[in-house]
């Protein structure tokens, strides 16, 4: 495109930034000392946010019908022609080109944002560990990747964006990787996410087939002009493929089971990618082909309802936790299904503002989590840490502010998303509304039960840990504080309307949704034989208010309390405790017989075909050399030897003969005489004259 | 006058037995002695036919015979000493080296 | 004549005679007599032929020098244990049937041309002198083969003194 405005031309030097350190980090990373190395890799993640920045004055200049800028660099797969679903030919193009729209504008301010205040941490978290510049170049890629994910203008790109987080999720999980664990969660990670990926390739195909293109903007027109009725069964099953690999990387069920296990990851990498951007783009995905999910409302059933239970679920999941970093971890599991809710009722743009307040409360959590654990020498169990807040104030503050935001107090950021989302929910559905309602409520008693096992009450400490509790560097405390400040104030850029605000974010993300009629939500007003907006913004600051005065009678008052109700709903505590024995199913069910699998593959790889094939090949190649050998002793060598044997057995008179005896040879001579006296005197006598 | 044939008998006569004794002896001097005796029969034939055809061709071929029987026998007995000097030997029986 | 029939008969008696003893004599010195006698015989059968000079040469070469020649042989060999040893060898019986075929097949021929063996009539009782006869045929005629047969003594001459040799 010619003549564009400058950051939107050089949209692509986004991505490249972390791309061009990550290489550096590659070749040359173990001879540079960390200084340079945090400074490079947090310098590049510094200026792709800058570039972010300016795109996203650059797109609010323009009028916000034209909100969408395209910059291609090459065309990576050229047009290849094939036939679509109902016979037409189309091209099959993927170019390697980047899309500016409100959307993945948001998406690149708090990728970048986020990831640069989670590098800045890192360089004091990660300081005394070794692999720094494998850490950093790790982190790099990972930038690179996500920022291709949300910049990518077709569903090709975007996958390539998709795999390479889930690639360096792998990486980094997997950082510790001498460690059985890490290295299982790793893989664990992976192969999980390869599921979903499975999903959403076939949504790709059949995104392809059914309206012969597969970039964003095309696919908008595609739908309308191909005449498709809301609920075509090929349309649900296309949202459904894509959602299919939206639960394995956005953790949802069936497909959630990798997150918590990624914990094993450090602190950083939990902050980032599995609370701040890589979780995240599952949802990115939804809205983005939101046209889609649209035309199907099964589909959008389905999401909303998996969106729901799986809030539900992860979140009594992280109520019975001991360890800090899997209590967040489920409760990332457990926004995230809010978040779909939110796509699946339609609020495509309340799911997004969703996604950018979690990125800053829950990656405000998981960061001081780890400022905790740093503090209390590497301790991760609740039980074992307790009145920490006058020790470690700053890390308390901003790690309590994080909470108010999850829970949902007014006025911190998440109240306002989560209010959206359970609104919307309320008009689709009151099923939903009521289990995303009882979620907030369990969401604000493990988030405080948190805080109070963890920073109020008597010390557990461990005696010698006890005495090195000290506060981190500033290096980690900075970005603590720059997120706590976002977790406030983050939702206040979309006011809600009934406060006098004017929704600035969800207006400027509706120019995403395709369908007029969702766009904008609209308050409730003057509902009159349902609950007004106003009346559930009670009911859930009610509930919430409820959770964390329970959490504090049953962690600061009563403390000898939760042991009494595990044990009085002993098999149901259990139950939740060994998180439904989900993983143990899914052992029996996929990973062991994929290990039988193997194994049996490799019986027959040993007894077939080495057996017999290998073996088999050998033995007949032995037995054909030993006709061989019969051949050319018996046959070849036979032949020979039978002629010198018949010249033998001719020689035998001569040899009878020739015995060296002269008179022998005189007997010879006389009987040759005779022979001859003989002929010639009577046979031939006339020959003698 | 004996007639020729008588000649021929006799010829015949020592002929024969010379044979005999060259093909049956086994002491190799024997053998030679029996060669002589064949070359004799062969000169009293010659000698009865030169007789009988009044030339002398008959008794010039005779000492022929003679002067080849002289070196025959000499170079004969040489060999007869040569070989008995390495092998201790005079019977034709243990001489049979010259075969495969 | 009556006296030419029984000095005939006489040699040639004795001649056979000597002969089938030379034969079959262990000792070998005896055979090399009994040779003598053969050959002396021969020889007088060479005079009942009017063949003067082959009667001596005979006497003088073969048995003076020949039979000389085999006797200090037979005393230079080792002759103790051939008393001792078989005499005939074991092809003595088929030998013995071959040369008498042998013999018979010649008696056969002969008797077959018998009839043109008597040009009695044309012989004269006394012929010239023999010594120049025979002189006349072997310088002149018979020339080359004189010669021929003064080379091959000299050759055999050579061949029996290096034959019999002792290694130097």
């Amino acid at each position: 495109m010619n003549a564009q405005p400058f950051f939107l031309d050089h949209i692509w030097l986004i991505p490249m930034f972390p791309l061009a350190t990550a290489a550096v980090m590659l070749f040359y990373g173990r001879r540079l000392s960390n200084n340079i190395v945090s400074w490079l890799c947090s310098g590049s993640v510094f200026v792709s946010f800058i570039f972010s920045l300016g795109a996203f004055f650059q797109i609010v200049a323009k009028p916000s019908a034209a909100r969408v800028a395209t910059k291609v660099l090459f065309e990576w797969i050229p047009a290849v022609p094939y036939h679509m679903l109902d016979g037409r030919l189309a091209k099959f193009v993927a170019d390697w080109g980047f899309q500016i729209d409100p959307l993945s504008c948001v998406m690149i301010l708090v990728v970048t944002g986020v990831g640069f205040l989670i590098h800045i941490y890192s360089t004091g978290y990660m300081a005394h560990e070794g692999g720094y510049y494998r850490f950093f170049g790790y982190l790099n890629l990972f930038m690179f990747s996500m920022l291709m994910l949300v910049l990518a203008n077709n569903l090709l790109l975007l996958f390539v964006g998709w795999e390479g987080v889930g690639t360096c999720s792998y990486l980094l999980i997997g950082f510790y990787f001498h460690k059985k664990s890490a290295s299982d969660a790793g893989k664990k990670a992976f192969i999980v996410n390869r599921v979903g990926d499975a999903g959403f390739l076939l949504g790709i195909f059949l995104t392809s087939a059914l309206l012969g293109t597969i970039r964003f903007t095309e696919i908008g027109p595609a739908l309308a002009a191909g005449g498709f009725a809301i609920g075509d069964p090929r349309i649900t099953a296309i949202a459904l493929l894509f959602f299919v690999g939206a639960t394995g990387k956005s953790a949802q069920i069936p497909l959630y089971v990798w997150l918590p296990d990624a914990m094993e990851g450090p602190t950083p990498v939990s902050a980032l990618i599995h609370a701040a951007t890589m979780v995240t783009a599952g949802v990115y995905m939804v809205v983005r082909t939101n046209a889609i999910y649209q035309l199907s409302p099964k589909a959008m059933g389905v999401v909303a309802l998996v969106g729901a239970v799986t809030a539900l679920f992860a979140a009594s999941m992280g109520v019975v936790q001991n360890d800090i970093k899997k209590v967040l971890a489920y409760s990332t599991v457990s926004q995230l299904g809010y978040m779909f809710l939110a796509c699946g009722v339609g609020a495509f743009t309340a799911g997004i503002f969703h996604l950018m307040t979690h990125a800053f409360f829950k990656g405000l959590l998981f960061l001081a989590a780890g400022s905790v654990i740093h503090a209390v020498s590497g301790e991760q169990d609740m039980r074992k840490m307790g009145a920490l807040s006058k020790k470690i104030p700053i890390t308390y503050w901003t790690m309590l502010i994080a909470a108010l935001a999850i829970a949902g107090i007014f006025p911190f950021a998440g109240f306002i998303s989560k209010d959206l989302i359970l609104g919307k929910a309320y008009e689709k559905d009151a099923l939903l509304w009521a289990i995303g309602y009882f979620t907030a409520g369990m969401t604000a008693f493990y988030m405080f039960r948190l805080i109070f096992m963890t920073f109020h009450g008597t010390s557990r400490v461990d005696r010698e840990a006890e005495h090195h509790i000290h506060e981190s560097p500033k290096s980690m405390l900075v970005p603590l504080m720059i997120l706590a400040a976002l977790s406030i104030v983050g939702g206040w850029v979309s006011w809600p309307e009934i406060f006098g605000g004017n929704s600035h974010f969800i207006n400027f993300l509706s120019t995403v949704v395709a369908v007029p009629h969702e766009a904008r939500i609209e308050p409730l007003k003057g509902a009159s034989s349902r609950l007004g907006e106003i009346h559930l913004m009670l009911l859930s600051e009610g509930l919430v208010v409820l959770g964390i005065l329970f959490a504090w009678y049953l962690y600061v008052k009563r403390t000898d309390l939760p042991e009494k109700i595990a044990k009085a709903f002993g098999g149901f505590y259990r139950l939740v405790y060994n998180k439904y024995y989900v993983d143990q199913l899914y052992d029996a069910m996929f990973v062991n017989r994929a290990k039988d699998l193997g194994l049996a593959l490799g019986a027959f790889d040993r007894n077939v075909i080495d057996g017999v094939g290998v073996n088999g090949a050998g033995w007949l190649t032995r037995f054909i050399s030993n006709v061989s050998i019969w051949w050319d002793t018996w046959i070849v060598d036979g032949s020979v030897r039978l002629f010198a044997y018949i010249v033998w057995c001719l020689n035998i008179p001569v040899r009878m003969i020739q015995d060296g005896l002269v008179q022998s040879y005189m007997l010879l001579i006389v009987l040759g005489l005779i022979g001859f006296f003989g002929y010639y005197f009577y046979v031939a006598h006339h020959a003698i004259r | 006058m004996v007639p020729v044939d008588q000649y021929l008998w006799l010829s015949l006569a020592l002929f024969t037995i010379g044979v005999i004794g060259v093909l049956t002896r086994r002491n190799v001097i024997i053998i030679l002695m029996s060669i002589e005796l064949i070359l004799n029969a062969v000169n009293i034939n010659l000698v009865a036919f030169s007789h009988m055809f009044g030339t002398v061709d008959g008794q010039v071929f005779a000492i022929f015979v003679i002067t080849d029987a002289a070196a025959e026998a000499a170079v004969g007995l040489g060999i007869i000493l040569a070989f008995f000097r390495n092998r201790e030997t005079l019977l034709a029986d243990e001489m049979d080296m010259l075969k495969w | 004549m009556v006296l030419n029939s029984i000095l005939f008969y006489f040699f040639a008696a004795l001649a056979v005679g000597s002969a089938i003893l030379m034969v079959t004599r262990r000792n070998v010195v005896h055979g090399a007599v009994y040779l003598i006698t053969t050959l002396l015989a021969t020889a007088g059968v060479f005079l009942l032929l009017q063949a003067e000079f082959l009667f001596i040469v005979q006497v003088i070469l073969y048995v003076g020098g020949i039979m000389v020649l085999f006797i200090f042989v037979i005393m230079l060999v080792n002759l103790d244990i051939s008393l001792l040893q078989y005499q005939f060898n074991r092809q003595r019986f088929v030998a013995a049937v071959l040369a008498l075929a042998l013999g018979a097949q010649i008696f056969l021929a002969i008797k077959m041309g018998q009839k043109s063996l008597f040009p009695q009539a044309s012989v004269p009782e006394i012929l010239p002198k023999n010594t120049e006869a025979v002189a006349d045929a072997l310088f002149g005629h018979f020339m080359l083969p004189f010669e021929i047969a003064s080379i091959l003594l000299l050759v055999a001459m050579i061949g029996a003194v290096v034959m019999a040799k002792r290694r130097v």
